[in-house]
């Protein structure tokens, strides 16, 4: 199997601080591979170790056939990259940008046009000639995955291209990244922190916390790791939540309550787990349609204000929740202006 | 969709140079704010020191009239201090520096490439203040050959000083600490004979003077007025490339640490 990215135990320290402990993958050429993990998992240190801008304390890694210790000018004519914050210079028109990137590359000004030219579904091509500064910023990251392909790379690394971006920003992006797939074959390493965004464009995942990889395989086959079934209580805030509404007598009667909810659930045959989350209760089963009536009386029988109960299949949350022990935010819990910005909450805790 | 027989290939010195000068000097007028301000102050000043200063400065011992003795401090104030290290700056905040580590551009002709648009820079500062010169009665006695001359050892000396600029953009990324090496201006050409001739300068500040190497640019530049001085001339290149061995090679050493992927 040729590999477009290979690495074997692959380190990076900075100081004490170990941010990638061993990293082994091998990525086939033409996949989308997501790196999955929250801040400072040692995401972008594995993508910079990868794409040569900052060299291995130990360990190899090759990267379109050349060796990123030993070859990186060879590596840098075969990929392209997006790092996490839309690098570009702002001063520059959007053709301008390309056009510079194509000559760093030593394009010819009719294969930079040609390439424009390809590239264009990408582009706003009603934009290309004003400054990049004028540029919202799905326009300037849309630009800067175009100033990344100009050369047509083997690989693509893309360090959260999403982050930031609005919802129609970012589902157009990863129209892109799939077509660009699609269309030329290239392969592409993408780092997120979204478990949506790795469950819609990868086709493998590895999830990455601490430094190193916990779990790694396509989103269908960690789902079918955890291997059952959840169910979800959405539960409202006046029932035995105790924590809403958790103050004095009345908060620690609720907070009885609930531990007895749990521990009810807990006990029905074939429950494997049962999880609290602000809002919701996630519990786990085997076959979730054979339990879903004890559970639906255990629940009707408590003071819980039980607003809706589904049944599902495991997502990736919960595969990132069991290899991690922490939860990981989707796009729709990105933060708003009066909410504090927390990215991982340990659950444990 | 095929794939197209586009392939990146490496590139020489000269063509990255070409490519990164072409990008620096391209958004010149694009940063006006760069230009017309220190435009401003050496005008200012070349016409506030004639204009209070004419009168006191007959008693001094010089050879020329004073507001030729004041037109290389005014060039030199034009020059010094100025670069694109505050682009630079920008560059690697905006992740835009990254990015062209990631090409097969040489290292070095991002720097020189900025240096090249500085030049150009220095030209269009010393022009309109040698032609104020000339309005208000400075003559050249070595003609525009040394005017030519004047305005390339003045350009000359503004670039080897955007080593000190580039060293600090390089080593710390911030805008602030750029903006602070224009305080090594003021030691520079402040401490030299550019108000008064050095026989006039009292006890510390005319030691001062004599060490200064900025005092032998400005007395190369005022050579040009009356004649054609090797020994000035000479002195003046030997002082301008002392400090830009220093200032550059500290510029290139926060390049090489910059652009360090260890």
């Amino acid at each position: 199997m040729e590999f477009a990215i290979y690495c074997k135990n692959l380190c990076r320290s900075f100081g004490e601080i170990q941010a990638v402990k061993s990293l082994t993958l091998g990525i086939k050429r033409g996949e989308i591979y997501g790196f999955l993990g929250p801040n400072g998992a040692g995401k972008t240190t594995s993508l910079r170790m990868l794409s040569t801008l900052l060299k291995p304390t130990s360990g190899e890694g090759w990267v379109a056939g050349h060796d990123i210790s030993k070859e990186p000018e060879l590596v840098r004519l075969k990929i392209g990259t997006t790092l996490q914050e839309a690098s570009l210079d702002n001063i520059l028109t959007g053709r301008e940008t390309l056009t510079y990137q194509g000559r760093y590359y030593g394009l010819s000004q009719n294969q930079i046009q040609t390439r424009i030219d390809e590239l264009a579904p990408l582009l706003d091509m009603d934009a290309i000639d004003r400054r990049v500064k004028t540029y919202s910023g799905g326009m300037k990251r849309r630009l800067d995955v175009a100033a990344s392909l100009i050369h047509n790379p083997e690989v693509l690394f893309l360090d959260e291209p999403t982050t930031g971006l609005d919802p129609v920003s970012r589902i157009k992006v990863w129209e892109e990244i799939r077509q660009l797939n699609s269309n030329y074959n290239i392969t592409i390493f993408l780092t997120t922190q979204y478990l949506d965004e790795a469950d819609q464009l990868a086709d493998r995942v590895g999830i990455l916390s601490g430094g190193e990889i916990l779990t790694e395989g396509s989103p269908e086959e960690l789902k079918r790791k955890i291997g059952k079934d959840v169910i979800c209580v959405r539960v409202g805030e006046n029932g035995a939540s105790g924590t809403s509404n958790g103050s004095g007598e009345n908060g620690e009667n609720n907070k009885s309550d609930r531990q007895e909810l749990l521990d009810a659930l807990g006990k029905v045959s074939g429950v494997s787990s049962v999880d609290e989350q602000p809002g919701e209760l996630l519990i786990g089963a085997e076959n979730g349609t054979a339990v879903l009536g004890e559970v639906a009386v255990i629940l009707k029988g408590s003071s819980e204000d039980v607003i809706e109960i589904s049944l599902r299949s495991p997502t990736l949350d919960e595969v990132f929740l069991e290899a991690t022990g922490y939860r990981i935010k989707t796009h729709e819990d990105e933060p708003t202006s009066t909410e504090e910005t927390q990215t991982v909450e340990n659950l444990k805790n | 969709m095929e794939t197209p027989a586009i392939i990146a290939r490496r590139i020489n010195f000269f063509f990255g140079l070409r490519v990164a000068a072409s990008r620096s000097v391209r958004v010149l007028p694009r940063d006006l704010a760069l230009i017309i301000p220190t435009l401003i102050v050496p005008i200012f000043f070349f016409a506030v020191t004639i204009g209070a200063l004419s009168n006191l400065a007959q008693g001094a011992n010089l050879e020329i009239d004073y507001k030729a003795f004041q037109l290389p401090v005014a060039i030199l104030t034009a020059v010094t201090g100025v670069s694109r290290a505050g682009a630079l700056v920008i560059d690697i905040q905006q992740g835009y520096f990254d990015r062209l580590m990631l090409t097969p551009l040489n290292r070095y002709s991002i720097l020189l490439g900025l240096m090249i648009a500085d030049l150009v820079v220095f030209i269009i500062l010393s022009v309109p203040v040698v032609a104020l010169g000339l309005i208000v009665g400075v003559r050249f006695e070595t003609g525009i050959l040394g005017i030519l001359v004047f305005i390339g050892l003045g350009a000359l000396w503004g670039l080897v000083y955007t080593g000190f600029p580039y060293a600090m953009a390089l080593f710390t990324g911030n805008p602030t600490a750029v903006n602070n090496s224009f305080l090594l201006f003021f030691p520079f050409i402040f401490l030299t004979t550019a108000w008064v001739p050095k026989e006039n300068l009292s006890g510390w500040l005319s030691s001062v003077a004599t060490l200064n190497p900025v005092t032998y640019i400005l007395e190369g530049l005022r050579s040009l007025f009356l004649e054609w001085d090797a020994l000035e001339l000479g002195k003046a290149l030997l002082a301008i490339a002392g400090i830009g061995i220093a200032a550059q090679s500290l510029a290139f050493w926060g390049l090489i640490k910059r652009s360090r992927t260890d």
